[in-house]
């Protein structure tokens, strides 16, 4: 298979700075997004996601004067998430630089965002983001649903059949983030990526968990997974990106190196 | 001071093509031009494009650039990326049937939704991320560009020109597709040189400094 898989490097960005906490609390101050893009370009990653956290709907200029300014000397692909509630607001973040819009909780309330959106733009630029959460309990067949604002509020659709609707609906890719690893920094929900890989016929991001290089690797040997997202890892330096695809490449995975 | 046009026509984002030509191409006006006259004057053209191809033909046809366009590529050193190089064969399946611009004869198609690795796996569609390129003749443009980079892709339609002899590159993806096509002063990619990285933007500056030559 001579597509590589991707390893994908992500920015929690809040009011034009990355942060990082654990679980959006305790929040350190991580850099100046344009240079940590930079150097993870430098690195080798295939494509970088920004994820707008900003509280407040004021200040969203912010995230589209980082994007302006990355696209001006970054040359991969740039995925934004993050309040992205309209089709005007995926025109905006194209039009500012981005190559791919995520769109999240407004998918939930509003489906219909994403099939307006895909015929607008096309579903290569639209990634529906999807935070799941096992609902199921011991000793039952493995179940899970969507959770919105930060994983605080179930919503009642099963991960599975949402993943569906959302590529039927024009998505040309799914970010899949598990809302019981992220942050726990003790690897992906890999039955939960296998069930989604195997539902849509979409590229599929595994995000939520990833701790070190070969939680990494088994995103994709066994949960087969198209692209790899994490964020503390690469933040601060405890990995580089590169380190990242050597050791995959030693995992006998196809990396762009 | 030379210049190269950046055909707009609505059609995806033309500013990371841009901005990429102006890292690589600092001695040259780089414009974004949906102006006839301006396509006419320029030195050279880059056709990109995004979207589908109904849409491509329509909004090219709104602005009455369909004939400006095919002259720059019967002209000068023109550039098709992506969609705009789809759409420069006679025809795509895509929207139940196109008729395109028709400068090859030749058809544009779906990859199918059975798409399977040699080992049997499902592929996905669209055909998204980093492929190798493999180099099926010599051209000025590859200069400083190894056989078999990669570079990124993200469609779910490919071309099977009928005159194979237009083949610059080829791509495995299921089977080996056309990756890229030219003749004379054209050359036209089915990947994005623009979000290449390193490889991307050394093709793009052999465009900047080339002379339509192959």
């Amino acid at each position: 298979m001579p597509l590589a898989k991707r390893i994908i490097p992500c920015l929690d960005v809040r009011n034009g700075r990355v942060v990082k906490g654990v679980q959006f609390v305790d929040i350190r101050d991580a850099g100046d997004p344009v240079e940590v893009a930079r150097r993870y370009d430098q690195e080798g990653a295939d494509e970088i996601t920004f994820l707008d956290i900003t509280a407040s709907s004021d200040d969203r200029d912010t995230i589209v004067h980082v994007v302006e300014k990355v696209a001006e000397e970054v040359f991969i692909p740039l995925t934004v998430g993050g309040g992205i509630r309209k089709v005007d607001d995926v025109r905006r973040m194209l039009i500012a630089g981005a190559d791919k819009v995520a769109i999240n909780t407004a998918a939930v309330f509003n489906p219909e965002l994403v099939k307006e959106a895909s015929e607008r733009v096309g579903s290569q630029c639209i990634v529906v983001a999807i935070d799941a959460k096992k609902v199921s309990g011991e000793g039952e067949p493995s179940r899970w649903e969507i959770f919105t604002h930060g994983g605080r509020k179930p919503t009642g659709l099963d991960a599975i059949e949402w993943a569906r609707k959302m590529a039927d609906y024009g998505a040309g890719e799914i970010l899949l983030t598990s809302m019981d690893r992220d942050g726990t920094k003790t690897g992906f929900d890999l039955e939960l990526t296998r069930a989604i890989c195997a539902a849509v016929s979409i590229p599929v991001i595994a995000s939520g968990g990833v701790g070190n290089l070969e939680h990494l690797a088994e995103g994709v040997l066994e949960g087969k997974a198209d692209a790899v997202l994490a964020a503390s890892i690469f933040h601060f330096a405890e990995y580089s990106v590169h380190e990242a695809k050597e050791f995959m490449a030693s995992k006998g995975i196809e990396v762009r190196l | 001071m030379s210049t190269i046009a950046v055909v707009d026509y609505g059609m995806g984002n033309l500013r990371s093509v841009a901005k990429a030509l102006e890292h690589v191409a600092q001695n040259q006006q780089v414009i974004v031009t949906s102006s006839a006259e301006e396509i006419h004057n320029a030195d050279r053209v880059v056709f990109p494009g995004q979207g589908a191809a109904r849409d491509c033909m329509l909004e090219l046809a709104d602005r009455q650039l369909t004939d400006v366009v095919l002259n720059a590529a019967h002209e000068k050193p023109f550039l098709g990326i992506c969609m705009g190089m789809q759409v420069l064969l006679s025809h795509s399946q895509e929207n139940n049937g196109v008729d395109c611009m028709g400068l090859y004869p030749g058809e544009v198609r779906y990859f199918g939704d059975n798409l399977q690795d040699e080992q049997g796996e499902k592929l996905k569609i669209p055909h998204m991320g980093w492929n190798r390129v493999h180099h099926r003749s010599s051209h000025a443009l590859w200069q400083g560009i190894d056989e078999n980079s990669r570079f990124y892709f993200v469609h779910s339609y490919y071309m099977d020109p009928a005159d194979k002899g237009i083949i610059l590159a080829t791509t495995d993806y299921g089977f080996e597709f056309v990756s890229g096509i030219g003749r004379d002063n054209v050359f036209a990619v089915q990947f994005h040189p623009e979000k290449s990285a390193q490889d991307g933007l050394q093709l793009l500056k052999n465009f900047a400094e080339w002379d339509g030559k192959q």
